[in-house]
């Protein structure tokens, strides 16, 4: 496996996400406090930390998909390309076309492997006539190097792939929205070592298009595919910075203690 | 990173071009959408509205058609029981009375009435004493013999009866029967709705809680106002009593076999498919089977708790044997083991722990089961249970061999007569079943709630 | 010995048993429990059980043979020669049934029955006086059949009440003797109680043998005596009480299939959108409020539904609709019993449903939602094909439940049977027909009421079918997502 480490250039500086003390409350169980973080265009940003230390709930807050659990209360601000994401203004529906996500668990919808693709952009109407939605859904598939496994059988259930292709798919299916920044929550959780290599080369070529932020509760991981690194203990952001900053020297014990094994 | 995939082969497609608008900005699609989601969020709201709507109005029109059932308008009259027309022998011996019929009651109903309303001072016009008895319930001269042939020592006294008034003039006090259609009526006439305000005014007659509604059994199709439901909630008692004391402890047994001793193989799931079946198989196919097995197989009498009772139990059995499997099922493996694991037989452990962890499931399902039972009229039918019962049934057991009726046969018996007074009484009947059921259901709730366990 | 005294008498003897038994056990063991192979109250068990299950067994067994041997007693006393040229030795029986039945209330009565046997007017006089109807004027040979019967009974019950006591006794007996410290009274006791419990599985086995043969026995026998090709093909449905009807299944078809039709399409569309307001957006209060409120609907009798029909949803449908467009008079029609049906069955397919969406996995959602997907557009996107086939499942059990229904099409649909397609007119249903074919005096010779044996076994077949398919898909759907 390529160490993507040597090859770590930040492309951009410009800010694509801001959050500003970002607090997150499970009915009265205060499960983030005031989390700042910038997140950089076409760069993959890892979150790590411990289990229940809120990684998974920051990032489902960068989409809004905590509106859909009904206990969850945010407060502060995210802002995505400088607009503030929770103003009441912003539609939700319209957010998670730009901010598209992909699971924990390969997720594919019982349709077929095309139909799986094509859901995005029929319900955003991004495309106009059928060759197009076939351009979209193939170019989707190639750019999750999926396109070679299944192009002879599209119309088969995305449901019968291994798990490997199923989250690969899910990725695709996630791009295929044009999304501007991919979240990632444990997209390698439920894959064999083979299935994870793959995927991980996916997001770093991902990163000449998207802003990418992966949850993994694995650090070598996270070693290997971001450039930024959050560490998050307790609901609190420890630390954040370059990725070879946070692993070879720690500002906070805390972190220190994670990294090498003592604490999570 | 030279031979990724993505250099590996060459994009078919160009670059998307990137919507980077405002997030703030509205979208005409996304507008487009999202009433797309308020309409499909409606229809789910305008669907429940609907359905509780129609639960709100067939109450509402039961209930305000069956209420008047409970309420029924009587007559005071003080009658002399003359023992010259009652007792011409003058023994006292209630054989040689019972000789005079409902006829010669009824004159003396008609006279006693008309000496009353004369004593009032209230005017007739150009009624006749016969008019004068139809102002009462054909089945008041049956009362009054009963009660004469009851207690033989009335005779020569006057006292003060209580009779039904008929149900015409009940219907007028009701709303049922106005002065036009009375003057199309060959069963009264706007003379006798006026003599009743009349009476009414003179405190002879009055409208009050009607408690017979409950106690008398059925009247004849002329006399809706004597018709009750005594004999229709004994029936249906005995055929609840039948049915738990046969559908609990075989349901019961059948479950804990099939849920911890039968072995799991074709056998056992041909039984647990068609008790499924079974559950679903349509009522009146189980009077069919009753009809053809119960009556004329083995040659059990018709119109009897027993048969009634006999079906209902197979219908409740799956119902019954479906909650206790799962009942069942949700005792944890763990206490068996620990059981077993004591050295009980593998009964013991089922007696003395599974089973009566299980027995809240077991009781809420046996209670469901009941309801339902009880609610049930299509087998009935085909097994006789329509026929016109006045007798009581006697006590258990030969009593369950007796002809009755049963609750809702009864409210079928009642929507097929012809006087429009048993439409009311129809309606009451069913208020009265519903009775039986709330209490029912509510016993099975609570019982859930209370001992309810999560493990 | 009447039946009552017959079983507390036995069951004292069990009970007798029982308590004899243990403390039996306890003395063979010299009080001390250690050398008993069972604890006492197996052995007191055992003792009652040996009473009470050849008992049982044996009461069973002749109270269904007793019916046979008094109807060929009373029948060897007909003469074929008796019998009316318009009536049947089975008539005739059911006369002789209900003549002993008069007699024995009349003896009931303190009436002297063998006096009044000898006068055939005095005893019809008699016989009115006690309310007992008859078809035919009794005859001598009738009067001994009645006597026959009632001699029979009489004696089957005296030689039942002798046999059981003497099992009981000989049961308790024997029980008894078995009792030593050796016998593994624990391991009988459990045989015996897991034999029961496979007997009271087997219950339900016999009731679908039982319901399959008594429709096909009686369906055999009417079409022996009526041919197949018009009962299933004649558009006609005319049964004649007097013989000559034609008795065509296919306007019964046509109604029930109406009725049913137009109740799924008022309960699909209400329960299905229901399910999905209460599985997708309701909030845990409402769902908690509503969804009891709405299985409320299926736990009233269909009787109440029947009802509902006739006073309220007929006339209304009649005044209002019906009678201003000019296309139907009658307040019984296919529309008001289709109507209260389908309110009827909204909780088949919302309960059902609302499960089987349930049972969608969140990830589905969170994908479809995660894309900007709207709630909507996921529910009918992803969650609704996902859930389709449990969906189909509940459709197909609340049609089967529609097409079983009796008693709303009883009251609301009418008896006219029609083939039309004027959903304001009356027509009628298979069960309707079973029900007015076998209600009241029948017997069961005539192809006018074995009909309705047809008709059962059609019914019968059709909701098995439905039954089947939708439990099969069901349970697939539940494993896939298990």
């Amino acid at each position: 496996m390529k160490d993507l480490r040597l090859e770590r250039d930040v492309q951009t500086e410009t800010n694509k996400i801001e959050a500003r003390k970002v607090q997150v409350y499970y009915g009265t169980n205060h499960a983030l406090k005031d989390v700042d973080v910038d997140i950089l265009d076409k760069t993959v940003t890892a979150f790590i930390g411990p289990s229940g230390c809120g990684k998974s709930t920051f990032l489902r807050c960068l989409n809004r998909m905590n509106d859909t659990v009904a206990s969850a209360r945010v407060e502060g601000m995210i802002t995505l390309d400088s607009e503030n994401i929770y103003d009441p203004r912003v539609d939700p529906v319209q957010l998670r076309a730009k901010i598209g996500m992909v699971f924990q668990k390969p997720n594919p919808f019982p349709k077929s492997i095309y139909d799986n693709v094509a859901y995005g952009p029929k319900i955003h109407g991004l495309t106009r006539t059928k060759a197009e939605l076939d351009e979209v859904v193939e170019a989707c598939l190639r750019k999750a190097a999926l396109w070679n496994e299944v192009k002879d059988r599209l119309q088969s259930p995305g449901t019968g792939l291994s798990g490997g292709q199923q989250q690969r798919l899910c990725i695709a299916r996630a791009i295929a929205t044009s999304p501007e920044v991919l979240l990632m929550d444990e997209p390698c959780s439920a894959l064999d070592p083979i299935a994870t290599a793959q995927v991980e080369e996916l997001i770093d070529e991902l990163r000449s298009q998207f802003s990418v932020v992966i949850v993994t509760h694995s650090m070598q991981q996270a070693a290997r595919v971001s450039q930024r690194t959050a560490f998050f203990h307790l609901g609190n952001l420890v630390e954040y910075g370059e990725t070879g900053a946070i692993f070879t020297n720690p500002k906070d014990p805390r972190t220190e203690s994670y990294i090498t094994g003592r604490i999570g | 990173m030279t031979n990724g995939p993505i250099t590996a082969e060459p994009m078919a497609a160009p670059e998307q071009p990137r919507t980077t608008h405002s997030l703030f900005a509205p979208d005409k699609r996304t507008a487009m959408r999202n009433a797309q989601e308020t309409r499909f969020r409606a229809y789910g709201l305008v669907a429940i509205v609907i359905a509780l709507l129609a639960l709100v109005w067939l109450l509402i029109s039961i209930f305000s058609a069956g209420l008047p059932a409970f309420r029924q308008t009587f007559v005071e009259i003080p009658i002399l029981l003359d023992a010259k027309v009652l007792d011409k022998a003058g023994h006292g011996d209630p054989a040689e009375m019972a000789s005079v019929t409902t006829i010669g009651y009824g004159k003396l109903i008609g006279k006693a009435l008309a000496t009353e309303v004369e004593a009032k001072g209230i005017d007739i016009g150009a009624m006749t004493p016969k008019d004068l008895v139809g102002m009462v319930s054909e089945n008041a001269a049956a009362d009054l013999r009963d009660m004469v042939l009851a207690n033989p020592k009335l005779l020569g006294t006057t006292v003060q009866f209580t009779a039904l008034a008929n149900g015409r003039i009940d219907g007028y006090f009701k709303g049922r029967v106005t002065m036009e259609t009375a003057a199309r009526d060959n069963n009264t006439s706007p003379e006798k709705l006026m003599l009743a305000d009349k009476l009414v005014a003179a405190g002879m007659m009055e409208m009050r809680l009607n408690t017979g509604f409950l106690s008398m059994p059925d009247a004849s199709d002329k006399r809706p106002e004597a018709a009750g439901l005594g004999v229709a909630i004994i029936g249906s008692l005995y055929m609840m009593a039948v049915v738990l004391c046969l559908a609990l402890p075989i349901g019961v047994a059948a479950s804990v076999y099939l849920e911890e001793f039968a072995p799991k193989n074709r056998w056992t799931d041909l039984i647990e498919v068609n008790i499924a079946n079974l559950a679903a198989v349509p009522s009146i196919v189980y009077g069919i089977l009753g009809l053809s097995f119960f009556i004329n197989f083995a040659g059990l009498p018709q119109s009897a708790p027993i048969v009634g009772g006999l079906v209902l139990t197979l219908m409740t059995l799956p119902r019954i044997i479906i909650p206790t499997r799962a009942a069942l099922k949700a005792v944890p493996p763990s206490i068996r083991d620990a059981a077993l694991g004591v050295g009980a037989s593998k009964l013991q452990t089922v007696t003395h722990h599974v089973l009566p962890l299980a027995m809240p499931g077991v009781l809420t399902g046996t209670i469901i089961g009941l309801a339902q039972a009880l609610g049930e009229t299509a087998p009935l039918l085909l097994i006789g249970m329509v026929a016109f019962v006045r007798d009581f049934p006697g006590a258990p057991l030969s009593g369950l061999f007796d002809p009755a009726s049963a609750l809702p046969v009864q409210i079928y018996n009642w929507t097929q007569r012809g006087d429009p007074g048993f439409v009311e009484r129809a309606s009451g009947a069913i208020i009265v079943l519903l009775v039986f059921l709330i209490v029912m259901n509510t016993a099975a709730i609570i019982l859930r709630r209370r001992y309810e366990r999560r493990w | 010995m009447s039946l009552g005294l017959l079983v507390l008498t036995v069951l004292a003897l069990a009970a007798l048993g029982y308590a004899i038994g243990r403390r039996r056990a306890m003395a063979t063991a010299g009080g001390d429990l250690r050398k008993l192979h069972s604890l006492p109250t197996f052995y007191g068990w055992i003792t009652a059980l040996g009473v009470l299950i050849p008992v049982f067994t044996v009461t069973v067994i002749w109270l269904f043979a007793e019916g046979f041997v008094i109807h060929n007693s009373a029948l060897s006393h007909i003469d074929p020669a008796d019998v009316p040229a318009d009536s049947s030795v089975n008539l005739m029986m059911a006369d002789v049934t209900r003549l002993a039945e008069g007699l024995s209330v009349l003896q009931a009565k303190g009436t002297d029955v063998p006096a009044v046997e000898q006068d055939i007017e005095a005893l019809k006089t008699a016989l009115g006086d006690a309310g007992v109807a008859m078809g035919n004027d009794p005859t001598p040979s009738m009067i001994a059949a009645a006597e026959a019967v009632r001699g029979t009974a009489k004696a089957s019950r005296l030689g039942l009440s002798v046999v059981s006591l003497i099992l009981a006794v000989a049961g308790l007996a024997w029980g008894l003797r078995r009792i030593s410290p050796d016998f593994r009274a624990r391991n009988a006791t459990e045989k015996v109680s897991l034999g029961m419990l496979i007997a009271a599985s087997l219950i339900a086995v016999m009731t679908t043998v039982g319901i399959v043969f008594s429709l096909l026995a009686n369906t055999v026998h009417f079409f022996s005596i009526y041919p197949a090709t018009t009962f299933f093909f004649s558009p006609t449905w005319d049964p004649k009480f007097g013989g000559g009807s034609t008795l065509g299944i296919l306007p019964l078809v046509w109604g029930t299939l109406y009725v049913s039709v137009i109740s799924l399409v008022v309960a699909v569309p209400i329960g299905l959108f229901s399910a999905i307001y209460l599985a997708e957006y309701a909030s845990r209060r409402v769902r908690g409020i509503v969804k009891p409120l709405i299985e409320v609907l299926a736990g009233i009798p269909t009787i109440v539904y029947g009802l509902f029909a006739l006073i309220t949803v007929g006339p209304l449908l009649r005044d209002w609709i019906a009678m201003p467009m000019g296309i139907g008079n009658s307040s019984s029609t296919v529309m008001t019993a289709g109507l209260v049906m389908g309110i009827m069955i909204i909780p088949f397919v919302s309960s059902l449903s609302d499960d089987i969406i349930n049972a969608v996995p969140q990830s589905l959602r969170d994908g479809s939602l995660g894309l900007g997907a709207t709630p909507s557009e996921t529910i009918r996107q992803v969650v609704i094909p996902a859930a389709l086939p449990g969906i189909v499942g509940a459709i197909l059990l609340a049609a089967s439940r529609a097409i079983g229904e009796t008693m709303i099409v009883v009251l609301g649909a009418g008896a006219a049977a029609k083939l039309s397609l004027n959903p304001f007119e009356a027509m009628t249903t298979v069960t309707v027909k079973i029900v007015s074919q076998l209600t009241g005096d029948t017997e069961f010779a005539s192809p006018e009421t074995l009909v309705a044996f047809a008709l059962g076994l059609t019914l019968f077949t059709f909701t098995l079918g439905l039954n089947v398919v939708a439990l099969v898909i069901v349970r697939k759907y539940r494993e896939q997502y298990e």
